[in-house]
C-alpha cells in the first residue's frame, strides 16, 4: 500500500457511479463495467439507505474492479449499491489542525468537533524515504519510564515495539509513554492509533491522554473492537500520514503509538482469506512482512529537516508465543523490542519489562554524553550483564542450594529483587526523571563488589561509590530488608 | 546499449499498441499483439513504470512491475522495450548507493515517489592509461588499459568482441561514456550494459582455495571461507546477522564489496552508508566507501525490485571480477528476496510448494549461489566473487524452506545462535551448528603459506568448545563443584576460549578487526594457559585455586592489543602464566 502521492488519472470520469455489482464476498465488492479505474484508487460506495461507505481498489481486471469496503459489506446487495471511484489513492488533509482532536479509525471526528481540514493533502500510503536521505537516529526520546529510558532507550526516528500478552498492562504502558514522552524541550507531538480496543480500553486511553490532548500535543485515532474490522487497515496509515506531516513539514518530533498490531494483522488476514490468496504461516498472507514494513519503515529522520517520526507499535503475542508470525516479523523489521513478562507481572511489578529479552538496537547512538548522561551506556550494559548472571545464579541455587554457590556468585543472588523493587517498579502515572532512574540503577549495582562491575570504567565507579561507611551500609541494608518484607 | 543486448525491431506493419489488461499490485497483465520475449522490459502507463515480462500466454503477457502501480488502469498504454533488464556498469558504481535496478539514489529526492531516478552521465573522469597499442589484435576480456580509481580498475575488451585495436585513446582523464578504444569495429567505453539475469562468462572456473580473511575470529578460525566460495548466515531476529555482515563488509580483505540491503531496515542502510563514508580502508588508505557498491532496497520500497536486486548485485560483482579483482557480494537478506518470489508466484496463481513458496525456490536459490566463483577470467587473470547471504528464518525455525534449501547449496554456514546473542556473546556464530566445507582446502593453503599448525589449532579449539558445551549441560544440573578436577578445567577452558578468543567487540577500534597474526597469537596464548591449568590440576593443585586466578589480562588481551599486534597478547599470556605459578601444588 505504499506509493506516491500523485496517481495517474487518464480517461476517467469522477462522477460516474457504477451499479453492476457482480459479487459480494467478505469485505469485497466486485463491480463490472468500469472504465479507467486504476489500482489502489479510493472509492465511495453508496447504499440504498443513503449510507455512504469507503473502499480501496484491490484489483482491476479489464472491466472488473475488486473493491475492499472499509466499513464492511453488511446490508449491501447486488441491487441498490452504487460505486464511484475518485481517480486517486486515498488522500487526507494534513496539518496542525489534527492536534488536540479525537477521531475514529477512519479519521472522522469522535469529539463532536467539525471535520479536520488542512492546507494540504497527503496520500495515506506514504512514500518510502530515500535511504541515502535518511539521517541515522542518535538522540533520545525520554518516556519517564525508568526501565525504558535506562535499559531500552527509545531513539528519535526508531521503531521499537512492545511485545506483550493477554492480561499484561501493555495499554497502561503505552498510555503512560504517550502521556509522558518528551524530546528535551523541542517541539513534540504524539499520534496514538488504537485498533480493536474495547470500549473500556478506549475510555482509558482518552482519560489517560486527556491532558496531552488539551495541550494540543496529541492526535487520537480510536478504532474499537466493534467497529468495522477492515477499517483497522486504514487507522495506522492515517496516523502515520498525519505524523509525517507534523514531523517533516511542521518540524516536530512525533511519537506514533500503534496498539494493538495483532488486531491489525488479523484484519489483513481476513481480507487475504476473502480474496482466496495462498496463505503462508498460520494463514497470514505471504506479504505480511512487506505490509508491516510499509508501516514501521515510515519512522525516521530526513537530512536537513528538523522533525522525526518514532514508532512504538504494541502487540499482544497470541498465547504468549514470540515465534507467532506477528511478533516474529515485527521483530525482523523493528530496531529492538520491549518485552513484557507474565512472571514479573505476577510479582505485582509495574511495568513488567523483562530486561534480558528487551533490547533497543539504536541505544548505543542515542545515549551517553551530550545525549543522556556520560555513565548511561556503561550502567545499562553492566545492569543487564549482572541481571543475566543473577538469573543463572538463582537457577543454580534452586537446584543445588545456596551453599554450593561460589563467593562471586552469592552477591548476585539478591540482585534481581533489588532491581525489581528499587529500579523497575514505578507508578502508572509516575514520570520519573532520567537522572533519578540512573541513580536507582547505580543503587542496585552498588550492592555488588567492585570486582563484579568490570564493565564500568574505574573512574565512573569511584565517582559513584560512596565512601565506605559501615553505618550507612547497615542502614541501607535495613531499609532494603523492610521493603522486601513489604513486597512479600 | 551494448551490442549484446539490443534486438532488431520486428519487421512488418506497425502492430497494434500493447495495453494494460489487469492490475493486481505488482502483477500487471498486458495484451501484446507484437511479439515479446520472456524477461523483456516494458514500460507501463503514462508514468512509464518499469516492468519485466515473466509469462506469456497467447497474445497476453504477465509483467512484474518494479514500481508502485497505483493508478495504473486497464487500457493504459504499454511500450515493450525489446531488451532484457540490463544495468549500466561503470567505475562510478564504486562509492555509490543504488536502488534494486541500479539507479542512483543520490540524485533522488527525500521521498521516492515512484518515478525512477535516472542515471545521468556523470561529470566525473578517471585516469586512463593504455596497456596496448593501436594495431594489436586482442580477444574478449583482454586488458586495453588501466583506470585509476580508488581500486585499480581495467578497461577490458567486451565479452563478445575481438579483433584489431583500430583506435585507442591516449593516456589522460576521461569520462565513463567516452569512447576509449575501437576494437574490431566496436566502440569500447568504460561504461557498458549487461543483462542482469545472464552470468558474465569466464574462461574457466578454478577451485576455491585462497582464504578470504574476514577479520572476524569466529569465522577465520572456526569456519573459514575461501575466495569464490558461498556462505549462508541464518539467524533469528536480534542474533546480530546484520552486524556481522557489516563487519565483514568493512574489514574483509577483498578488493570490492557489493552490499545489497534487500528488504531490510532503512535506518540500518543509512548507518552503513554513513559508516563506510567515514572509515578508512586499512589497505589502501582511501575511504572504505570507495571500494563498496551499496544497493539499498529497503523493506518498504517496491517489492519486486527486491527480486531483481540480487541479480543486479551479482552482475556488478562479476563486472569487477572480470578485471581480475576479488569481490565479496553480501546479500541481506535472501529470505526477503524469497518472499518476493512467493508473493509474486501467489499472485500469478502458481501452485504453492512448501509454505506457499513456489516449487522453483530451491533451483532459484541454487542458481543464485552459483554466481559465486573463483575463476580464470577471459583476459587470463584470476578473480573471484564470494557470495555471503543472510537468511532470516521465521520464528528462528531452521527447517523452513529458505533456510533448509540454502544449507544444501552453500559451502559454509555461519549459524547464529539466539542463546549466544541473548548472553551478549557476539558474533553469535554457533560452533555446534555451523560448518565450513572449505576448511580442508584452506588448511592446505595455510600449510603452503608456512603455517602448518593451522588445522591443528582449529581442531583443538573446536574440540575444547564441544567438550565445554557437553559439560555445561551437566553443570546446570549438578553445579560445577560436583565435577572431577579435569572436567572443571574443561569448563574453565571453554569460558576462556569464548571470552578471550571467540567473542569480538565490533565497537572497539582494537578488536573490531583481527589480523591473522593476532588471531593466531590469541589462540596460542589461550591454549597455552589452558594447558598450564590442566597440568596444575593433574599435579594435584586445588581446582578452586586455579579457577580463582585472575585471568583478566588474558580476557582483555583482544582489546589491549591493536588489530594486528601480537606482543601485547604474548605479554598477557605471560602475566597469567606468572600468576598460575603462584598456585600451590
Amino acid at each position: 500500500m505504499s506509493g506516491p502521492a500523485d496517481v495517474e488519472h487518464v480517461e476517467h470520469d469522477e462522477y460516474v457511479e457504477y451499479t453492476d455489482v457482480r459479487e459480494l464476498r467478505g469485505p469485497l465488492v466486485v463491480v463490472a463495467g468500469v472504465r479507467g479505474v486504476g489500482w489502489d484508487e479510493f472509492a465511495t460506495v453508496a447504499l440504498d439507505s443513503g449510507e455512504r461507505r469507503h473502499g480501496l481498489v484491490l484489483e482491476v481486471d479489464r472491466d472488473l474492479a475488486v473493491v475492499q469496503v472499509l466499513e464492511g459489506t453488511a446490508g449491501m446487495g447486488r441491487a441498490g449499491t452504487r460505486v464511484a471511484f475518485s481517480g486517486t489513492a486515498l488522500r487526507i488533509p494534513v496539518g496542525p489542525g489534527w492536534l488536540g482532536r479525537v477521531c475514529d479509525g477512519r479519521g472522522e471526528p469522535a469529539d463532536g468537533g467539525p471535520p479536520v481540514l488542512g492546507g494540504s493533502y497527503a496520500a495515506v500510503g506514504g512514500a518510502p524515504i530515500n535511504p541515502v536521505r535518511r539521517e541515522p537516529p542518535d538522540e533520545p526520546v525520554l518516556t519517564g519510564v525508568g526501565a525504558v529510558d535506562v535499559l531500552t532507550t527509545l531513539v528519535r526516528g526508531q521503531k521499537l515495539p512492545v511485545f506483550s500478552a493477554a492480561g499484561l498492562p501493555h495499554l497502561e504502558l503505552a498510555v503512560q509513554i504517550a502521556a509522558q514522552a518528551t524530546c528535551g524541550g523541542e517541539p513534540f507531538a504524539v499520534v496514538f492509533a488504537g485498533m480493536g480496543l474495547t470500549h473500556a480500553d478506549a475510555a482509558f486511553v482518552r482519560d489517560g491522554l486527556a491532558e496531552r490532548s488539551a495541550a494540543r500535543d496529541l492526535v487520537l485515532f480510536l478504532n474499537t473492537a466493534d467497529d468495522p474490522v477492515i477499517e483497522r487497515l486504514l487507522t495506522p496509515r492515517l496516523a502515520l500520514t498525519v505524523a509525517e506531516d507534523l514531523a517533516f513539514t511542521q518540524g516536530r518530533h512525533v511519537l506514533v503509538v500503534m496498539t494493538d498490531m495483532t488486531a491489525y494483522c488479523e484484519a489483513l488476514r481476513e481480507v487475504s482469506a476473502a480474496r482466496g490468496e495462498i496463505p503462508a504461516r498460520r494463514a497470514y498472507p505471504g506479504y505480511l512482512y512487506s505490509d508491516l514494513a510499509s508501516l514501521y519503515e515510515r519512522c525516521g529522520r530526513i537530512r536537513g529537516r528538523p522533525g522525526s517520526v518514532t514508532v512504538l507499535p504494541v502487540l499482544t503475542m497470541p498465547a504468549g508465543d514470540i515465534t507467532h508470525p506477528v511478533p516474529d516479523l515485527t521483530g525482523y523489521i523493528t530496531e529492538g523490542q520491549i518485552v513484557l513478562s507474565a512472571e514479573l507481572h505476577a510479582t505485582g511489578t509495574y511495568p513488567p519489562v523483562d530486561p534480558l529479552s528487551s533490547l533497543s538496537r539504536l541505544m548505543r547512538k542515542g545515549t551517553g554524553p551530550d545525549r543522556t548522561r556520560a555513565d548511561h551506556p556503561a550502567v545499562a550494559a553492566q545492569l543487564i550483564a549482572a541481571l543475566a548472571r543473577s538469573r543463572q545464579v538463582r537457577e543454580l541455587a534452586d537446584l543445588v542450594g545456596r551453599q554450593a554457590l561460589s563467593p562471586t556468585d552469592l552477591p548476585h543472588l539478591d540482585l534481581e529483587d533489588g532491581f525489581r523493587l528499587r529500579f523497575l517498579a514505578q507508578g502508572t502515572t509516575e514520570n520519573r526523571p532520567l537522572d533519578e532512574s540512573l541513580d536507582r540503577a547505580w543503587e542496585v549495582l552498588l550492592t555488588l563488589p567492585d570486582s563484579q562491575l568490570g564493565m564500568i570504567p574505574a573512574e565512573l565507579l569511584d565517582a559513584h561509590r560512596p565512601p565506605r561507611n559501615e553505618e550507612r551500609d547497615e542502614e541501607r541494608y535495613e531499609v532494603q530488608e523492610e521493603e522486601r518484607e513489604e513486597a512479600r | 546499449m551494448g551490442a549484446a543486448v539490443t534486438r532488431a525491431p520486428a519487421a512488418g506493419p506497425a502492430p497494434e499498441a500493447a495495453r494494460v489488461l489487469r492490475v493486481a499490485g505488482p502483477l500487471v497483465e498486458i495484451s501484446c499483439p507484437a511479439p515479446v520475449a520472456m524477461h523483456d522490459l516494458v514500460e507501463l502507463g503514462g508514468h512509464r513504470l518499469t516492468g519485466e515480462v515473466v509469462a506469456i500466454r497467447g497474445d497476453t503477457a504477465a509483467v512484474q512491475a518494479y514500481e508502485y502501480t497505483g493508478g495504473l488502469a486497464p487500457g493504459h498504454p504499454v511500450e515493450p522495450q525489446g531488451r532484457p533488464l540490463s544495468v549500466r556498469l561503470a567505475p562510478d558504481l564504486l562509492g555509490g548507493v543504488y536502488d534494486g535496478l541500479l539507479r542512483p539514489l543520490a540524485g533522488a529526492g527525500d521521498l521516492l515517489l515512484g518515478t525512477a531516478p535516472d542515471a545521468g552521465p556523470g561529470r566525473r573522469t578517471w585516469r586512463f592509461t593504455p596497456a596496448v597499442t593501436e594495431g594489436t589484435r586482442v580477444t574478449a576480456g583482454a586488458v586495453l588499459g588501466g583506470i585509476g580509481a580508488g581500486v585499480a580498475l581495467r578497461l577490458l575488451v567486451p565479452a563478445d568482441v575481438s579483433g584489431e585495436v583500430t583506435r585507442l585513446a591516449p593516456a589522460g582523464e576521461w569520462g565513463a561514456d567516452a569512447v576509449l578504444a575501437v576494437v574490431g569495429g566496436h566502440e569500447v567505453r568504460m561504461a557498458q550494459y549487461w543483462p542482469v539475469r545472464r552470468p558474465r562468462p569466464v574462461a574457466r572456473r578454478l577451485p576455491a582455495e585462497v582464504p578470504l580473511t574476514t577479520g572476524q575470529r569466529a569465522v577465520d578460525l572456526l569456519f573459514p571461507v575461501a575466495r569464490g566460495s558461498t556462505v549462508a548466515v541464518p539467524g533469528g531476529f536480534g542474533t546480530g546477522k546484520t552486524m556481522l555482515l557489516q563487519q565483514i563488509a568493512k574489514w574483509c580483505d577483498a578488493d570490492v564489496i557489493v552490499y545489497v540491503g534487500c528488504g531490510e531496515r532503512g535506518n540500518e542502510m543509512a548507518d552503513v552508508i554513513e559508516e563506510l563514508a567515514e572509515l578508512t580502508d586499512p589497505r589502501t588508505g582511501g575511504r572504505l566507501a570507495e571500494r563498496t557498491v551499496t544497493i539499498a532496497n529497503t523493506s518498504n520500497m517496491p517489492m519486486m525490485a527486491r527480486e531483481a536486486s540480487v541479480y543486479t548485485a551479482a552482475t556488478v560483482a562479476e563486472y569487477f571480477r572480470d578485471m581480475g579483482l576479488d569481490v565479496v557480494l553480501i546479500a541481506d537478506s535472501t529470505s526477503r528476496w524469497a518472499e518476493a518470489l512467493r508473493e509474486f508466484a501467489s499472485r500469478m496463481g502458481e501452485l504453492p510448494a512448501e509454505e506457499g513458496y513456489p516449487a522453483g525456490l530451491a533451483s532459484r536459490l541454487a542458481a543464485f549461489y552459483e554466481r559465486a566463483a573463483a575463476a580464470r577470467v577471459l583476459g587470463g587473470a584470476t578473480g573471484s566473487v564470494t557470495v555471503i547471504g543472510a537468511v532470516s528464518p521465521p520464528g528462528g525455525d531452521r527447517t523452513e524452506p529458505v533456510t533448509a534449501h540454502t544449507e544444501r547449496f552453500v559451502r559454509c554456514l555461519w549459524s547464529l545462535d539466539r542463546d549466544l546473542a541473548y548472553a551478549r556473546h557476539y558474533p553469535a556464530v554457533s560452533w555446534a551448528d555451523s560448518f565450513s566445507r572449505d576448511a580442508p582446502a584452506l588448511a592446505a593453503a595455510h600449510a603452503r603459506a608456512g603455517d602448518g599448525e593451522w588445522a591443528e589449532r582449529r581442531g583443538r579449539v573446536t574440540r575444547l568448545l564441544a567438550e565445554a558445551d557437553r559439560l555445561a549441560d551437566l553443570v546446570e544440573l549438578v553445579g560445577v563443584t560436583a565435577l572431577p578436577p579435569r572436567e572443571r578445567i574443561s569448563v574453565l577452558a571453554g569460558r576462556l576460549l569464548r571470552e578471550a578468543l571467540i567473542q569480538q567487540n565490533a565497537l572497539s577500534p582494537a578488536d573490531a578487526y583481527s589480523a591473522p597474526e593476532k588471531t593466531a597469537a590469541l589462540v596460542e596464548a589461550v591454549l597455552t594457559v589452558i594447558d598450564r591449568c590442566a597440568e596444575l590440576a593433574d599435579a594435584g593443585a586445588r581446582v578452586e585455586d586455579v579457577e580463582g586466578v585472575d585471568f583478566t589480562p588474558l580476557l582483555r588481551a583482544r582489546e589491549t592489543a591493536g588489530p594486528a599486534q601480537t606482543a601485547p597478547v604474548a605479554a598477557a599470556r605471560d602475566t597469567v602464566l606468572g600468576l598460575l605459578k603462584g598456585v600451590p601444588v
